[in-house]
């Protein structure tokens, strides 16, 4: 059934153009669930898809559809392709999956909001660019569905547009991915004049083939890497990510944790090959910044108080886990952990969702706390997906984060280091943000508004005394659990970050063999596996790894349950932390004064010098021209004269100067 | 230069001709001019009747461009539907008309364009001239982009001057006296350039043709310049084509003559005027003097990528609307002069088709902030303040327009973008890469503009800013579906424009040591011949120190 791929773009299409046409007709919640079942029978073309391959033999897992010849010019012949391997096939299934369930939650999210429709037609527009990422058979469809998502996302980003904080973070993420596209677009450029074809057989193949040159190779890995570093928010474009939680929170966890910001890590296990033949330093270059950017991001994580900002510098953090996995060469890792990932955070978003909803839009968690009482299934599945972040087994991100630092060893003993304290420090920051959240000490009913609000005894919590149920500012309110719609995703997706993890379950003795490795051997070999490392100390130490990996979490719940919920140490939040080591409010000063008087100048010579010499030209020759032809009226007439005179001098000059008569 | 146009419509009258069975071309500058005759007499009392007519002439001439796309022969890279009527015998100037791939598509804007301008646009005052020099605009604009004789050519070229200057001191903004004189003296001082050029060329030209011939074709394929006067010459037709287009630094016009010019003066100086230059370099330039085109491209590659960072940097920083517009204009056409002088097939197509595109989506612009005046009567941007809020689908229409512009995938300016890009990277590559900036530089200002006309919370009059009517819509309809068809599927587009344009890079290549370099081979081994990759991977002596030098 590859051949009928392009129903998995299709039907978000459809849901497009349907909620473009009738939306209004269509209103709420109708509108949401046309959307949410578009999204549902992509899910289910891509299982369809996976059991298509699956079926088949290794070899015969590479299926290319071409719809249309899109941009046909000579020797430059770009079809409209889909490419169906075990690699797109796993990207389609996360991602429609996820998809379909955050469709589901944000038709009780936007309850209420007058532009509900809209909503989901972004949200479609979105999906339909995402499986076309992920399905190109060439960088410029992928190319298409990255600057689609890019787009849809500035359109959620900004989608409470009367707000300025809003507006601006759209468009500084638009133009902060730009930079990124920059680089992909010479990289498809680089690879036509390399190969003849900007299509990933033909490129993959070059590198394998041997007849892609190792500069050429590391030009195009490099700037591919730069596309990915901005749309996967890494160093030193990562600043425009923390800012995207202005949109609806189904966004944040949609776009902006479980899919579209790892399309970056897609590309790069995508041309996997390419990466092989680059320099011997690109890949500790991609590792680095991978590493940098995830122990930078987790320290700033620390120190947030907004229950989504954390969750944002989290995952920052996260990618960069998996750019350093793609570094060190252990892509299969980088899939599984993106999976797992999305799993967790989308869980996780979700769940900050669900109690800011709660909380009648309040996201600071200074204001929150004992939470767990009101909302214990947004609590419940909250701590699993922390469970899972912070690298408990067996949850999913336990299995995945182990595999990359153990491919980060066998590379490089600092990069492993790194990884274990930004474990650590993972652990730390989500142990605070589920104890100031659900536990610790009751801080909201004074949230209200604080004359009115008379504050709850323990005692009378112990009691089980509620306050009574009010909404807005006047009077005290309670939280409250979330609507069905909202609770069913949260639910599965706690299952899939309990049990994820056995999609690529490490070889160790006690596991059985059958189980092993599942993600690997379905990848292969598109992407290559374990193989590499086998033999370092590292791989034959693996249990060793795993006590450490463990360790590092207790320490980290540990530690943060110590300062938050028993308070016996004082919290360590220096403000450096919480303002992000000033890289944002640096890059906004100097695009602020430097950058903008620079423009502010550029448009000065305009008007003053380029424009200025025109009009001063004219001025001398009307001057001139005046003193010549006194008594004369009409502009245009005494420049045609000049200008006719003109013409006969440079005739004359022609014929005698130059001879040509 | 009324009595200019008339001449060739007698000279066609008697000369008759046998040879095609409809004068279609003859008949697409005919239409207009006829229309703009019987506009202007019509009585004053008769306004309905006068629009009526003008509706007419630009809906059948339209219709005739349209006919003329259907007709059109895909595959051929040659003229077609040519005519040819001798028109001054003793002078070598003939009545010669024919289309191919690189004019189809202009004409049918053309064709488009105008009885949309007609239908959406309210001049306010004094419709009937207004109209009928509209149609002598539509008339001369026509004629430029089927004319094959230079001198024909030439006299359509300056039409054009005459209704514009008109339109812009006439119906005009504020500051209309001063923009239309600009303009028109500005656009001459390049034209007597072009008018000393061609005489000259038809003059030399004579001993390689043994006759006096003004025949574009005559010239171009009989004629063989010495390398100093064919530069000379060239460059006095690039010099008013420059001013059209415009190249940076001779821009300066063009933001005034746009910010004061009334809308539908923008949205035809945008969509096809502007075209007459970047057309110009590719009808005129390139084909008559390959020589000088190939040695004097470094100097026109850089201009150009100067225009489009300089162009977009301006822009960011404009206070008026229309006005950033204009500068944007500056950076696009930048692009368009980049792949002219590519000299390969992706960039010269990319330049053919986002000759087309720009219109399209610049012209819609324009349009869209014309309403916007309308609306308002101002196009400051600080006095707009969160239209999204009470005009959405006013705010979706000008959403797609600007993505078009800013050149997002899936939408015309893309396409044509990424053509110009690729193909200019294989023989121009530095200048490509640093034009690529540009792309980023595109979002920068369009979207701040948008953020700060559109979102937010609407204040004062803002909040009573009227949705999009349903005959707005209609007029923006037609732009809205062209972006996103040849976003899509540029191919029925490319196919057309392909032919022409590998004919016109072969007659490049074949009258100048311009080599274009094997595309494929470049900084990679060939399959059979491992390690030697040196030496294939240098298209031209200007290219230099690129990753593939080892």
């Amino acid at each position: 059934m590859t051949d009928v791929v392009w129903l998995v773009p299709l039907f978000p299409l459809v849901g497009f153009v349907t909620i473009l046409l009738f939306g209004r007709r269509l209103g709420e919640p109708r509108a949401g669930y046309v959307a949410t079942a578009m999204v549902l029978a992509s899910f289910v073309v891509s299982v369809g898809l996976f059991f298509d391959l699956l079926s088949k033999s290794e070899d015969e897992r590479e299926h290319v559809e071409t719809l249309f010849s899109w941009v046909p010019v000579a020797s430059l012949q770009i079809d409209m392709a889909f490419l169906v391997d075990p690699l797109s096939v796993t990207m389609l299934l996360f991602v429609t999956g996820i998809s379909a369930l955050i469709h589901l939650y944000a038709v009780g999210y936007m309850h209420g909001d007058p532009k509900f429709s809209k909503f989901f037609l972004y949200l479609n527009l979105f999906v339909l660019s995402m499986t076309l990422l992920v399905l190109g058979e060439n960088l410029l469809v992928t190319f298409l569905g990255w600057e689609g998502v890019g787009t849809c996302s500035y359109f959620l980003i900004s989608f409470w547009h009367t707000r300025e904080s809003a507006a601006t973070a759209g468009k500084k993420a638009f133009v902060t991915n730009r930079v990124g596209d920059f680089g992909v677009m010479i990289a498809m450029f680089l690879s036509f004049s390399a190969v003849g074809s900007i299509s990933y057989l033909d490129l993959n193949g070059s590198a394998l083939g041997g007849s892609l040159t190792e500069t050429t190779a590391t030009a195009i890995a490099a700037l591919l890497f730069l596309g990915a570093v901005g749309k996967s928010a890494q160093l030193p474009l990562y600043f425009w990510l923390p800012d995207a939680m202005e949109g609806p929170t189904p966004v944040s966890a949609l776009i902006h944790a479980a899919t579209m910001v790892t399309a970056g890590v897609f590309l790069m296990v995508r041309v996997n090959p390419v990466l092989f033949v680059a320099a011997g330093w690109i890949g500790p270059l991609i590792a680095w910044v991978g590493a940098i950017t995830a122990l930078f991001a987790a320290t700033i994580a620390l120190a947030q108080t907004d229950i989504k900002k954390v969750l944002a510098y989290s995952t920052v953090s996260q990618l960069g886990y998996m750019f350093l996995a793609v570094g060190t060469g252990a892509y299969v890792a980088a899939i599984f952990h993106m999976v797992t990932h999305a799993f967790f955070k989308a869980l996780l978003f979700l769940g900050s969702g669900s109690v800011i909803h709660g909380m009648h839009d309040e996201q600071d968690m200074r204001k929150m706390g004992k939470l767990f009482r009101f909302m214990p299934v947004t609590a419940g599945t909250f701590i699993i997906g922390w469970l899972a972040i912070a690298g408990v087994p067996p949850f999913a991100g336990f299995w995945s984060k182990d595999e990359i630092l153990l491919f980060a060893l066998a590379d490089s003993p600092a990069l492993y280091l790194i990884g274990i304290i930004t474990a650590i420090l993972t652990a730390f920051y989500m142990t605070r943000q589920v104890v100031m959240t659900f536990f610790g000490q009751q801080q909201w009913t004074s949230h209200a508004n604080e004359a009115e609000a008379p504050e709850l005894t323990d005692d009378e919590i112990a009691a089980g005394v509620e306050p009574a149920e009010t909404h807005g500012a006047h009077g005290e309110f309670k939280p409250h659990e979330s609507p069905p719609t909202m609770l069913l995703p949260l639910i599965v997706l706690a299952g899939l970050a309990i049990a994820g993890g056995i999609i690529q379950l490490p070889s160790l003795g006690i596991i059985p063999k059958d189980l092993q490795h599942k993600l690997e051997d379905w990848l292969h070999p598109i992407v290559p596996g374990e193989a590499d490392i086998t033999g370092t100390w590292a791989y034959d130490n693996k249990w060793i790894l795993i006590a450490i990996a463990v360790a590092c979490a207790v320490v980290g719940i540990i530690g943060a349950y110590l300062v938050y919920e028993r308070r016996e140490r004082e919290p360590f939040e220096p403000q450096l932390f919480a303002d992000g080591w000033n890289y944002d409010r640096a890059i906004s000063w100097f695009m602020g004064n430097p950058g903008r008087q620079g423009f502010e100048g550029a448009a000065t010579f305009d008007a003053r010098v380029v424009d200025g010499a025109v009009n001063g030209v004219a001025t001398a020759v009307r001057e001139t021209a005046g003193q010549v032809r006194k008594g004369q009226t009409g502009y245009v007439r005494q420049y045609a004269g000049v200008i006719g005179i003109g013409v006969v001098l440079l005739l004359a000059w022609f014929v005698v100067i130059r001879g040509i008569l | 230069m009324i009595a200019a146009t008339t001449a060739p419509v007698a000279a066609l009258l008697a000369a008759e001709g046998p040879a095609l069975d409809f004068p279609i071309l003859t008949m697409l500058v005919i239409v207009p001019i006829v229309g703009a005759v019987l506009v202007a007499l019509t009585r004053r009392t008769r306004p309905e009747l006068t629009k009526l007519i003008a509706l007419i002439s630009s809906i059948t001439t339209g219709a005739l461009s349209v006919w003329l796309l259907y007709a059109f022969e895909a595959g051929d890279g040659g003229f077609q539907f040519t005519s040819k009527h001798v028109w001054i015998e003793q002078w070598g100037i003939s009545w010669h008309l024919g289309v191919d791939g690189i004019s189809l598509f202009l004409i049918v804007l053309t064709g488009v364009l105008f009885p949309l301008s007609i239908i959406g646009i309210d001049p306010h005052h004094d419709e009937r001239p207004y109209l009928a020099w509209l149609l002598m605009l539509e008339a001369g604009v026509m004629g430029s982009f089927i004319s094959l004789d230079l001198f024909l050519f030439f006299i359509f070229f300056e039409i054009v001057l005459v209704p514009m200057y008109f339109l812009i001191g006439g119906w005009g903004y504020e500051n209309r006296v001063y923009a239309a004189t600009k303009f028109f003296l500005y656009t001459m001082f390049g034209s007597a350039f072009m008018l000393v050029g061609l005489i000259a060329t038809a003059w030399i030209a004579r001993d390689d043709l043994g006759r006096l011939s003004f025949d574009l074709v005559e010239i171009a394929e009989g004629a063989d310049f010495a390398a100093t006067t064919g530069r000379w010459l060239f460059f006095a037709f690039a010099v008013a084509f420059a001013v059209k287009v415009p190249i940076f630094p001779l821009h300066t016009w063009l933001p005034d003559a746009h910010t004061q010019a009334p809308t539908a003066g923008s949205v035809v100086l945008a969509g096809v005027m502007l075209k007459l230059g970047t057309y110009g370099f590719l009808r005129f330039g390139l084909y008559l003097f390959p020589e000088a085109a190939v040695w004097s491209r470094s100097l026109w590659l850089t201009l150009a990528v100067i225009g489009i960072i300089y162009g977009a940097i301006v822009a960011t920083m404009q206070k008026d609307l229309k006005r950033l517009v204009a500068y944007s204009s500056v950076a696009h056409l930048g692009f368009i002069i980049l792949g002219t002088f590519a000299f390969t097939s992706q960039a010269i197509s990319g330049s053919v088709l986002q000759m087309v595109n720009h219109g399209v989506s610049t012209g819609a612009l324009f349009l869209l902030v014309g309403m916007v005046y309308e609306r308002r009567k101002t196009r400051q941007i600080s006095e707009l303040k969160g239209i999204q809020q009470v005009a959405p689908i006013f705010a979706a229409g000008f959403m797609v327009v600007m993505l078009s512009s800013i050149g997002v995938p899936g939408l015309n300016g893309f396409i044509g973008e990424y053509l110009i890009l690729i193909g200019s990277f294989q023989t121009a590559r530095w200048w490509a890469v640093v034009a690529t900036v540009g792309v980023i530089l595109a979002a920068l200002y369009l979207l701040w503009a948008y953020q700060r006309v559109f979102h937010g919370e609407p204040d004062d009059e803002n909040r009573t800013f009227r949705e999009l009517q349903p005959t707005e819509g209609l007029v923006l309809l037609p732009f809205l579906a062209a972006i996103v068809f040849v976003g899509v599927y540029p191919k029925p587009l490319l196919d057309r424009i392909e032919p022409s344009v590998d004919v016109l890079v072969t007659h490049v290549a074949e009258r100048s040591d311009f080599e274009v370099p094997e595309i494929g081979t470049q900084f990679s081994v060939p399959p059979d011949t491992h390690g030697d990759d040196d030496g294939d991977d240098h298209g031209d002596a200007d290219d230099h120190g690129d990753e593939g030098g080892e």
